[in-house]
């Protein structure tokens, strides 16, 4: 592998490391919004958490594109606050690939928050946990499988992203040039070799991944198919 | 100050609608009663505040944990309570012990009424705690949710049918730890049931429920020998009456004591002295107006007739006498009512073909 392979191998973890983190952080509270709510948005918001789900990422990658740009509103407020504008970056990268790799965190942990019984939760109220007490310490350890399951799919689905990538990042050397964009410049390049070293890690990452998956999570956290 | 229950709530849902305003006393356990749909877990779930019945009020011994004319709702987690759900409800991802600790480890330190093992071994499940949940048989994981909620410290414990989901074995199992708790505990108890024996043997107070309306509520004994319930309480209609084991008799028989009279049962194991209960269902009662001198019933008393109303099936009245101080209710024809003159102050002999020992 050449210094370059191994640059967009350390910036791919780097990315999924990072988007997974941020959307546990998001992902948690949407979920269990999503999992308790009686509200009329439910369905609204459960579709375009779902959007990524079936859009082309080009087409993701084209509104972001236009809404983080100079002349999209989400672009200038960023400039107005300093920050400049984020596509071509790798806080543009991480920004898209939330959206993108949102369902397959919250869409796990929903079913998971899903799965407990309101009786238990209840138990929990008449056991003196207020609200915030009774989801650290029932909902959150029995949504376990969700979390875990969340998780492993969002870092493999943000490591497997091509098409959002090459919109929104470009192609640029340790900052916006992931695995799969590498991979598709060997190829160009006729540069088969490191074409297959690339493809080869990334097939075996991802068996992997999804054999801890099926091996290790219950049935319970898996995502809906 | 007023050291009792009050509760009073309307709730609307759909076609059910629950619409009760109750003053309960504050020890002892009182039985909720009712068919299913009657309301009496709605009215339990809106004790507890799982449940916020609007313009709805709730005060336990003087302290209002609901009156929403002032503004007032303390949320379940902040109300001293103990709630015992039909369904075992055991926290899956903690050991017995770890759920028994869950409401003790939020209670502070000088508030706690009971130590964890002490309440365990009352329960009989001391040597679970190590185990998961999920291992232990029906009856043990109610006594478990029992134990749990006795720990949380509670000033009163609601229990929602808990014995409703388990075989009869396993009831017959927990009974006895419930009567101990009725024995060993101070606080009141609120107890949901729609089984007439369990009532029978563990209520103290009973409030009838029928289709979100309280129809009665009073103590045991007075109120299931009323004899104006309505009918569909009348045909399942029978007293409790309480008794002292006074002798045991040749026979194979013992002697139970009650207020005005005495009762021959089998023969029992407990000692002599001990308190018994018994219920004696009004259709087991039949009448006559001179003492039976060949019968081969053992227990016959002499009653006076205090009331005779309409039951459900034509043709039948239900009949209410007093033994000296004792209700009795008996079920007889009309023909019979009309053919003995039996009606309110007549004096008349009540045969008791059976009686059921609640223990």
């Amino acid at each position: 592998m050449t210094v370059a392979d191994l640059g967009a191998v350390w910036l791919t973890l780097k990315l999924a490391t990072t988007v997974t983190l941020l959307l546990l952080l998001i992902g948690t509270p949407m979920a269990w919004w999503l999992a308790r709510t009686r509200s009329r948005l439910k369905g609204v918001v459960g579709a375009i958490v779902a959007l990524p789900l079936v859009l082309p990422p080009t087409v993701l990658g084209f509104y972001l594109l236009v809404a983080l740009g100079p002349r999209g509103p989400v672009g200038q407020l960023t400039e107005a606050l300093g920050l400049g504008t984020l596509p071509f970056t790798f806080p543009g990268l991480v920004v898209a690939s939330l959206l993108y790799s949102l369902p397959f965190v919250v869409q796990p942990l929903q079913n998971a928050f899903e799965a407990i019984p309101e009786r238990l939760l209840e138990a929990a109220a008449t056991l003196r946990a207020g609200p915030w007490d009774a989801f650290w310490s029932v909902a959150v350890p029995l949504a376990r499988p969700g979390f875990l399951s969340g998780a492993i799919l969002g870092f493999a689905h943000t490591v497997g992203e091509f098409g959002v990538v090459l919109m929104i990042g470009g192609n640029i050397p340790d900052r916006t040039r992931v695995v799969s964009v590498q991979i598709y410049d060997h190829v160009e390049a006729l540069e088969y070799a490191q074409a297959h070293w690339l493809s080869g890690g990334m097939l075996a990452f991802s068996f992997l991944v999804l054999l801890a998956l099926y091996t290790f999570v219950p049935q319970g956290g898996r995502m809906r198919s | 100050m007023n050291t009792g229950i009050q509760a009073r709530f309307h709730l609307g849902r759909g076609d059910f609608s629950l619409d009760v305003d109750l003053a309960l006393p504050g020890r002892g356990i009182t039985a909720l009663f009712g068919h299913s749909g009657s309301g009496k877990t709605t009215c339990l779930r809106a004790m507890a505040g799982l449940e916020r019945a609007p313009g709805g009020f709730f005060a336990l011994g003087g302290e209002v944990w609901q009156d929403e004319a002032r503004g007032i709702f303390v949320p379940p987690h902040r109300r001293p309570l103990g709630y015992v759900f039909q369904e075992a409800s055991l926290f899956p991802h903690l050991s017995v012990g770890a759920n028994l600790a869950f409401g003790l480890k939020r209670v502070a330190v000088a508030e706690r009424p009971f130590e964890l093992p002490a309440v365990a071994e009352l329960l009989g499940i001391g040597h679970l705690l190590e185990r998961p949940p999920g291992s232990l048989s029906g009856g043990e994981r109610q006594r478990a949710a029992i134990a749990r909620a006795l720990l949380a410290a509670p000033r009163l414990l609601l229990m929602d049918e808990p014995l409703a989901a388990l075989d009869l074995r396993r009831k017959l199992e927990i009974l006895p730890y419930l009567e101990r708790l009725h024995d060993e505990l101070s606080i009141p108890v609120i107890y949901v049931s729609h089984a007439p024996d369990e009532v029978a043997r563990l209520a103290d107070h009973l409030v009838l429920l029928d289709g979100g309306r309280v129809v009665a509520s009073g103590p045991l004994a007075e109120t299931l020998a009323r004899a104006d319930l309505p009918p569909a309480f009348a045909d399942d209609a029978g007293v409790v009456v309480e008794g002292i084991l006074a002798a045991h008799e040749a026979d194979n028989l013992s002697r139970l004591d009650f207020p005005g009279g005495s009762l021959r049962v089998g023969r029992r194991r407990e000692a002599i002295g001990s308190r018994l209960r018994c219920r004696i269902h009004a259709r087991d009662v039949s009448l006559a107006l001179e003492r039976p001198h060949a019968s081969s019933i053992l227990n016959i008393l002499a009653a006076d007739v205090t009331a005779v109303a309409a039951t459900d099936t034509p043709g039948h009245v239900l009949v209410q006498m007093r033994v000296g101080p004792t209700p009795f209710l008996s079920r007889i024809t009309e023909r019979s009512r009309r053919e003995l003159a039996i009606e309110p102050g007549r004096p008349v002999w009540a045969q008791v073909k059976a009686v059921a020992l609640l223990a």
